[in-house]
């Protein structure tokens, strides 16, 4: 028997594949699927202080082995998500959730999060400074050092729960933000959010998304994921959430030794709504398969020598 | 929702860009017409959602246009080929809504689903006529099929080589009844600001999932924000925001 387990700040996850922010809803649509509770915990759309339509469609374009969205953190406002949805998917799922934060403000981040602290069934907090598809928000607190830090203590002093702050691909330097998330007192680190990107309608010669730009998933990111976990790794000691592209057991393994102590899967849950469930099924025979007999021990195996 | 493996039957080139696939499969999850499937094609990261024009027993038929390179090798398959669907998809149109007399709206690729509705909605002994707008005549689908239904279809082309020349706004009779309309969005906005009668009206949007999960397709309605595959693709005329 291969002891998949993994602990999150002292969260313990029954297995370490986490459906990624966005692509998951709140959840409780994938339960027409499937029996979500074998999963491991579930990250949670993206919510902010206010209701958000997001961005105009077109939100969504298709690359090669992968997709652009700029769905632009389209939800119900925090009261919502903890007054309806919260409700809703407790009845098919009973284990701890990562509540997904956005703001426009370190007073936004602050307010989002101190009310999923009293949520019971909230475990993890996870900051997301990285979102590619709004402005002036997002992914403007992670591209820099000193901004990133701001946020994560501003959040830190207010709350009791692990902090985890979801890094953005789109800087020069990954390891100076994530060093510098961890001297402000995050608990851990999400990445990869999503690489910008764009595609271009030939025929009408324009950009394909309303947006312009929109966020690289898929496939097509894995290397670049596994990069930045891989360097994120050697510049902190807190535990990494790794993302960016898996959509097997096989991919799980190697984000793994690159350093992460859980995954997340996104978009491969848009084009197979079972993904999540078959990549649980299929990892014991892959760790068999590699001599893994607790998969927590395999985290940075890929740093030796 | 189900998600399960189907073999191609026939694929058939029906009118300009335009096929015809039969495939047989598991369709118990599609329950009402207006639904739609998606479908995983080999070397495309997405699905490729199409509305289900017939169903019949395990037998479903689509027709689609080719727009892209996936559409385009949809078109190349040949019968045996296996492909994964999604199906059971969306909210389809609601027959119970038409009394005695229903009037089906139609542009172009738009048509299909209105085909199974028809069908549904004589079974329910509703007096069915239909306005179908198409570029041109080498555009026009399934207004003999139609017809053999017992359909009373009137066409609209926007370069007169069939029927009307103009826009299916143009052949819409003073006495539209309750209506049923699935085309692209600016016919649907030009029936928002000129049909006296109520209905529904099916949207299309670039989507991500085709479950609900990724919010790539919504759009703003009277009542808040809709994702166009889950709550929709169609909806009632009185929840839609004119903004044409």
């Amino acid at each position: 028997m291969v002891d998949l387990s993994v602990t999150l700040s002292g969260v313990k996850l029954d297995n370490p594949i986490i459906p990624a922010s966005g692509t998951f809803g709140f959840g409780y649509e994938f339960a027409d699927w499937y029996d979500i509770n074998v999963l491991g915990s579930i990250s949670l759309k993206g919510t902010t202080k206010e209701p958000r339509f997001g961005n105009p469609t077109p939100r969504i374009a298709e690359i090669p082995s992968g997709l652009l969205n700029s769905v632009g953190l389209q939800n119900p406002g925090v009261d919502d998500v903890i007054e309806k949805e919260i409700p809703r998917l407790e009845k098919c799922f009973s284990k701890p959730l990562i509540a997904n934060i956005s703001g426009f403000s370190v007073e936004d981040y602050v307010y989002c999060a101190e009310k999923f602290d009293k949520v019971s069934q909230v475990g993890i907090l996870e900051i997301n400074i990285s979102c590619p598809n709004v402005h002036g928000g997002g992914m403007s607190f992670g591209t820099s050092a000193k901004a990133a830090a701001l946020v994560t203590s501003a959040v830190k002093k207010a709350v009791k729960k692990p902090v985890y702050i979801k890094l953005t691909p789109n800087v020069t330097d990954i390891a100076e933000i994530a060093r510098a998330v961890e001297e402000a007192g995050a608990d851990g680190i999400s990445l990869i959010n999503t690489p910008l990107g764009m595609r271009i309608d030939i025929s009408r010669r324009k950009p394909i998304l309303s947006n312009k730009t929109g966020g690289m998933s898929g496939p097509c990111v894995l290397p670049l994921a596994l990069r930045m976990v891989f360097q994120a790794y050697e510049a902190v000691k807190i535990p990494i959430i790794g993302m960016g592209g898996i959509s097997s057991a096989n991919d799980v393994i190697e984000m793994m030794l690159a350093g992460a102590s859980a995954v997340q899967v996104g978009a491969a849950n848009l084009v197979d709504p079972c993904a999540c469930r078959n990549i649980i099924e299929e990892l014991p025979a892959s760790c068999e398969k590699y001599g893994i007999k607790k998969i927590s021990e395999i985290t940075g195996g890929a740093h030796n020598g | 929702m189900k998600q399960s493996i189907f073999t191609v039957k026939t694929n058939e080139i029906i009118a300009h860009d335009v096929y015809k696939m039969t495939l047989s499969g598991d369709t118990s999850e599609i329950k009402t017409p207006g639904q739609f499937v998606n479908i995983k094609l080999p070397g495309r990261y997405l699905r490729r959602p199409v509305s289900v024009c017939d169903l019949e027993k395990d037998t479903l038929t689509l027709i689609y246009k080719t727009v892209g390179g996936g559409t385009y090798d949809m078109s190349r398959m040949q019968k045996g080929e296996k492909l994964d669907l999604l199906t059971g998809l969306g909210n389809g149109f609601d027959v119970s809504c038409a009394k005695d007399r229903a009037t089906l709206i139609g542009g172009g690729v738009g048509v299909p689903p209105l085909y199974f509705l028809a069908k549904k909605l004589i079974n329910r002994g509703v007096s069915v006529d239909a306005a179908l707008g198409f570029a041109s005549k080498e555009d026009a689908i399934l207004v003999n099929e139609l017809s053999a239904l017992g359909v009373n279809v009137r066409t609209a082309t926007a370069d007169g080589s069939l029927g009307t020349k103009g826009f299916v706004t143009d052949i819409l009779r003073s006495d539209c009844a309750y209506f049923y309309a699935c085309g692209p969005i600016p016919m649907l906005h030009a029936l928002l600001k000129n049909a006296s009668s109520d209905g529904q009206m099916s949207f299309e949007e670039r989507m991500g999932c085709g479950f609900g999960a990724c919010m790539g397709c919504t759009m703003q309605t009277k009542s808040g924000p809709k994702r166009v595959c889950r709550e929709g693709p169609v909806f009632d005329k009185n929840e839609v925001i004119f903004n044409g």
